[in-house]
């Protein structure tokens, strides 16, 4: 039965776990249960005062939360057109937005008496954010992450072993964050009975999309409320980066049925659209069912998955959380994409015009933003600033010393 | 003439129980799969399981998922696998062939001309790993409808409730995940085993059989005796990939170890 009530965007996913075609439950049998366990945890939890007073003590105490919404002053007069806000999730305790999702997955995983924690990483702001959150809650933290951006992240792995947390390097298919996901979901299949497994993005079977998007709304509704507070009025544009698109969801998702407002996302271009080294699930790919959900993939005409490819760990995922496949397909959300080598100029600007180093996902979005900017005088964009980029410095520097 | 149910009513009969054997369509190549595949019935298998290769098995442990490997590398698609079943098909016509994979490439071909397809070439049942009934309308509905099994996964977590709910759907035989894991990974504990079976035979008359953590002879005997039935994977793919030659292809000794082992176990089993 649907649930949803088409006088809004903002009720799915139905009782099914779909948003429209996509989504659902797509897991072995020896899943099942463990995921509708977590759904109707979920759902009880989210209805608990004591949960959510306890979400908001941490969010506040912890995170740091509010992030602040801030008025980006020289990239507003760079670009010469709408005035450019920061969304600073950035600013959050570990340095991105997986925080909001991680605390709330944890909160609910102790809620169902379990303490060991599994997690896949890409950047590794996920895996950092676990094992930060395991370390409070002492936890056991076991975090899946693919050889390629073990090497490519290497800070965030120093970090998450000082934590405390396991790492399994993952060498089967390219090394990435979808191969780290795949084993992540094998070990959980094979430790269903003890483990929770925090997933990154809104992405994965029922409940995960929705319970991640749930999660990360906090950073949409405080933007909301804090650029009303200050323009006294709503934007006229949102943009953010995505690879699973949890950062995007949480900026977006409470303006969805606001119709004044164009919301944006930004895709990884990789090396070009048409050079077949890219992340683009929705620009250049086509529905399919992988990790326990039908979203749009990149895959070949024998529905096998193709590799990603992003100069952004955090980026290079050939698929996309299933309500962005939905909210294409309706066209609520346009979505654009950011080449490497453009990731690389943002990255660069917005360190040198505003003293905040971007982590390369947000760098993506930065790109778009200020093109979006430059023809919209008068207008008022906010980004979503989702993490900071220490953690790239080591392979960004030598590329861009390369370029300039 | 439904070749599932024939065979486990034969077997039956005879008081024996049956071997079922998993192979990757296409490792380590279309024509290496199909020799060994069309003497599996004379080394005494009574029923066969042909994985469609996929890129990301989810379900699978390391053995099957670089078999998949393999078999995608040397150019297989789930067309090709459809083409080895056909083709094995034209000179068996009695042993059961289930085709196991996941759902995308399915999905991507088209479920109708999927369904219609098997039926035309002689398959006999579907086992879907990443299908649970809670996504039924995908497949299965149609699946069964035409008269193709769809075979249902019983698991170590799987409770009463949901048994039911599964079984009120099934057909063929009831494959039971003897290991809470991946393929081929542990071994399955056999007093947890023997229980769940028996949950599953108060609830239904099809036949169960036993697969994901049998690698050895006397594991497969000791599962046969509690069910009606085993199926061995990845030992057998483990065999295939030790006896390849340095660039990957099949050699001399390929389809004799799997065909070897494969007899053993078969012995093992009937009590020959």
């Amino acid at each position: 039965m649907s649930n949803i009530n088409f006088n809004s965007l903002k009720t799915g996913p139905d009782s099914n776990g779909k948003f429209g075609i996509y989504g659902g439950r797509f897991v072995a049998e020896t899943l099942m249960p463990l995921i509708l366990e977590v759904e109707s945890s979920y759902e009880k939890a989210v209805k608990d005062k004591f949960f959510i007073d306890e979400l908001e003590k941490y969010r506040r105490d912890y995170i740091g939360r509010p992030s602040p919404l801030y008025l980006a002053e020289r990239l507003t007069e760079h670009f010469g057109g709408a005035k450019i806000y920061l969304k600073r999730d950035e600013l959050n305790h570990t340095g991105a937005h997986k925080i909001n999702n991680v605390l709330g997955q944890i909160l609910l995983a102790k809620k169902m008496g379990k303490n060991k924690i599994i997690a896949e990483t890409g950047a590794g702001q996920h895996g950092v954010a676990t094992a930060t959150a395991c370390a409070l809650f002492g936890f056991e933290c076991e975090v899946f992450m693919g050889a390629m951006d073990i090497e490519r992240q290497k800070p965030n792995v120093q970090r998450m072993q000082l934590l405390g947390a396991k790492i399994y390097p993952v060498t089967s298919g390219t090394g990435t964050l979808k191969d780290a996901m795949n084993d992540a979901l094998r070990y959980w299949v094979s430790n269903a009975n003890t483990h929770f497994y925090i997933i990154g993005t809104a992405a994965g079977p029922h409940p995960y999309p929705k319970m991640v998007r749930d999660f990360q709304s906090v950073i949409g509704e405080e933007a909301r409320s804090q650029i009303l507070e200050k323009e006294n009025r709503l934007p006229d544009a949102l943009v953010a980066c995505i690879g699973g698109g949890s950062n995007a969801l949480g900026l977006f998702h409470p303006f969805l049925d606001d119709k004044e407002v164009e919301i944006f996302g930004v895709e990884a271009a990789g090396k070009g659209i048409n050079s077949n080294l890219h992340a683009a699930s929705l620009t250049a790919g086509s529905p399919g069912i992988l990790h326990g959900n039908r979203t749009y993939l990149l895959q070949n005409e024998d529905g096998q998955i193709t590799d990603a490819h992003s100069i952004s760990a955090g980026l290079d995922y050939p698929g996309i959380g299933p309500e962005h496949s939905w909210l294409y397909d309706i066209g609520r959300i346009k979505y654009l994409s950011t080449t490497d080598e453009e990731s690389l100029a943002a990255f660069e600007l917005c360190s040198r015009l505003e003293g905040i180093i971007p982590a390369l996902e947000p760098a993506h979005a930065l790109h778009i933003t200020g093109k979006l900017a430059a023809e919209r005088k008068g207008q008022i964009i906010i980004m979503n600033m989702c993490g900071r980029g220490d953690k790239d410095l080591s392979s960004v520097l030598p590329l861009i010393n390369k370029i300039s | 003439m439904n070749r599932i149910k024939k065979t486990f009513d034969d077997l039956k009969k005879s008081n024996k129980k049956g071997l079922g054997i998993f192979l990757t369509a296409g490792d380590p190549d279309f024509d290496t799969s199909l020799k060994i595949i069309e003497n599996l019935p004379d080394n005494g298998v009574d029923f066969i399981e042909i994985g469609m290769p996929f890129s990301d098995p989810m379900a699978d442990g390391p053995s099957i998922q670089l078999s998949s490997q393999r078999a995608l590398k040397s150019g297989m698609s789930l067309k090709k696998s459809l083409l080895l079943v056909e083709t094995f098909r034209k000179k068996n016509s009695h042993t059961p062939i289930i085709l196991m994979g996941y759902f995308n490439p399915i999905y991507i071909f088209g479920k109708t001309k999927f369904i219609n397809k098997c039926n035309e070439i002689g398959v006999d049942g579907l086992i879907v790993v990443d299908l649970p009934p809670e996504e039924d309308e995908e497949l299965f509905i149609e699946a069964e409808n035409k008269n193709l099994s769809c075979i249902r996964l019983v698991t170590p977590t799987t409770n009463k409730s949901r048994l039911e709910k599964i079984l009120s759907n099934a057909s063929g035989f009831v494959y039971y995940v003897s290991i809470t894991g991946i393929t081929g990974t542990q071994a399955p504990i056999l007093e947890n085993v023997s229980t769940n079976i028996k949950n599953i035979k108060s609830i239904t008359d099809l036949p169960v059989v036993v697969g994901f953590g049998i690698r050895s002879p006397s594991q497969a005997l000791a599962m046969a005796n509690i069910s009606d039935g085993v199926v061995i994977g990845s030992a057998v793919v483990d065999l295939i990939n030790v006896s390849l030659d340095e660039n990957a292809n099949k050699s001399d000794t390929t389809i004799n170890s799997c065909l070897n082992f494969i007899t053993k176990v078969s012995k093992e089993i009937k009590h020959n």
